[in-house]
């Protein structure tokens, strides 16, 4: 049962590096016709288009880079944490065998790359526990392009005359998109979270990387505020690829977490268009894949 | 800023010699058939050691070759190497060595996702050219590599940081930066900026 837990990880991991969630690729092929036909914008959405598909008709990785494989679970009380730490990191090797992945996971001191995808903290996983039995998995492949470009911001900050509000936060996220110009791989996902401490933030931009981009901020004044980050965020030309055009984000996601009264951090992760997420939800040994 | 995408389409075969280069523009397009080698960060060390320090000769020569900023994946397929997946690494990393490997190796043309800076761009002037492929795009991008022809320092650097030499047919690249001090990179990062100033008032 335990192995085929395994088994079905390694799916999970094919299915997130294969095959894109189906509002991102709704997204992608709608945004081509907004694009001047002949330009470079449009191109470069044709092409990616173009990628999906061959990726899905042949089962193989979307992009070369298949990412750090970041787990949120959600376990019932007949599982153990080290026991589904233990399956997860075997299901890793396998998948990088398996589907194949790159391997991704470097020693800074030998410089020497594991092979596996398995190293200190890699695969990273959050653990939750739940009532329910049964176990939740999902899994985000993050690149290392957009994780590159992804900032931490500490407002007050003279430079971008930002302060402690909403238009603080819109300002680091606007400054971030100028900074990141074609290097994650646009047209992305900005998923923005402001409060503190930084290492909260940092996660929760992670979590929040599940969202579907069709669906709307619960918060109506994040819901706009939301809206507004995305029209400037493309106003801003950057476009497909970076080479100029109308669909630098796909979509910006909001959430506001508490802070320490001294501290206002503001962190935006960005997920490039090969946003790969995928869920799998584990019950009596019967596994269903959604994203 | 005027440019006339697509004015014109290049089908170049390597090794590339400087007048093919001169008569690049950035905003053309290319399709690549021939030699390309990858490198990136490891590569790139290992390429300005051995060029500055020790001369050493290499069993690969880069004079009017091309440098491909990727690291693939790649499986043993019987006896040969087969690529999996060989889309575009960011550039900007190796903007710190580029223009001297240009001068050492004599370098034609660099490929690689999101371009690079003023650095690299003085580098290029009258000698080579940087050329984006669609980042991502590791699929298309495979289709149009048909055979893996060597691969260097494989056990040392790592699969995604070995030099592979591929053989490539009609490889789908964009000019961004050419010799002539053009870069589309700078010219978007303008525009934007501007832009970014209006909306934040400064």
């Amino acid at each position: 049962m335990l192995r085929d837990l395994e088994t079905a990880i390694v799916e999970l991991y094919r299915k997130a590096a294969t095959e894109l969630p189906q509002d991102v690729r709704a997204y992608l092929r709608k945004s081509i016709s907004s694009e001047k036909k002949g330009g470079l914008a449009y191109f470069t959405l044709s092409t990616i288009v173009k990628n999906v598909d061959i990726a899905a008709r042949k089962k193989k990785p979307l992009c070369q880079d298949t990412g750090t494989p970041i787990f949120f679970v959600q376990y019932g009380p007949n599982f153990r944490q080290k026991q589904l730490k233990m399956i997860i990191e075997k299901a890793t090797e396998r998948a990088t065998d398996e589907v194949p992945l790159r391997s991704n996971s470097v020693d800074i001191l030998t410089g020497k790359n594991t092979g596996n995808n398995v190293a200190c903290g890699i695969p990273v996983i959050y653990f939750e526990e739940r009532d329910e039995p049964g176990v939740e998995m999902g899994l985000i492949l993050k690149g290392g392009g957009c994780e590159n470009v992804g900032l931490t911001y500490k407002l007050p900050n003279l430079e971008l005359q930002a302060t402690r509000n909403l238009d603080g936060i819109r300002r680091c996220v606007l400054d971030s998109a100028q900074k990141a110009q074609g290097q994650g791989c646009p047209p992305m996902i900005a998923s923005v979270v402001a409060g503190s401490p930084a290492d909260l933030i940092a996660i929760e931009a992670k979590r929040q990387l599940f969202r579907s981009i069709e669906t709307k901020n619960s918060v109506p004044e994040l819901d706009a505020f939301e809206k507004k980050l995305t029209r400037e965020i493309n106003e801003l030309g950057i476009g497909p690829g970076g080479f100029g055009g109308k669909n630098t984000v796909m979509a910006t996601f909001v959430s506001l977490v508490g802070r320490h009264p001294a501290s206002f951090f503001v962190t935006i992760s960005y997920f490039c268009w090969a946003s790969r997420r995928a869920i799998l939800q584990w019950n009596n040994g019967s596994a269903i894949f959604t994203s | 800023m005027g440019y006339k995408f697509f004015t014109m389409h290049h089908k170049l075969i390597t090794p590339l010699t400087r007048s093919t280069v001169l008569k690049l523009h950035a905003g053309d397009t290319v399709s690549l058939s021939g030699e390309v080698i990858t490198a990136r960060d490891r590569a790139h060390i290992f390429l300005l050691d051995n060029c500055v320090e020790n001369n050493q000769k290499f069993p690969f020569s880069l004079q009017n070759g091309v440098i491909y900023h990727c690291g693939p994946i790649v499986r043993k397929n019987g006896k040969n190497y087969e690529i999996i997946a060989a889309g575009p690494t960011t550039s900007s990393r190796l903007e710190y060595c580029t223009d001297t490997l240009i001068e050492k190796y004599g370098i034609s043309l660099i490929i690689g996702k999101a371009g690079m800076g003023q650095k690299t761009l003085a580098g290029l002037q009258g000698k080579a050219v940087y050329c984006a492929a669609v980042g991502g795009a590791a699929q298309v991008l495979a289709q149009s590599v048909k055979r893996v022809k060597n691969v260097y320092k494989l056990k040392e650097f790592g699969e995604p940081e070995a030099f592979w030499v591929l053989e490539v047919k009609n490889f789908p690249l964009i000019v961004t930066m050419d010799a002539h001090g053009k870069s589309l990179h700078q010219d978007i990062r303008e525009i934007s900026q501007k832009k970014l100033n209006t909306f934040l008032g400064i």
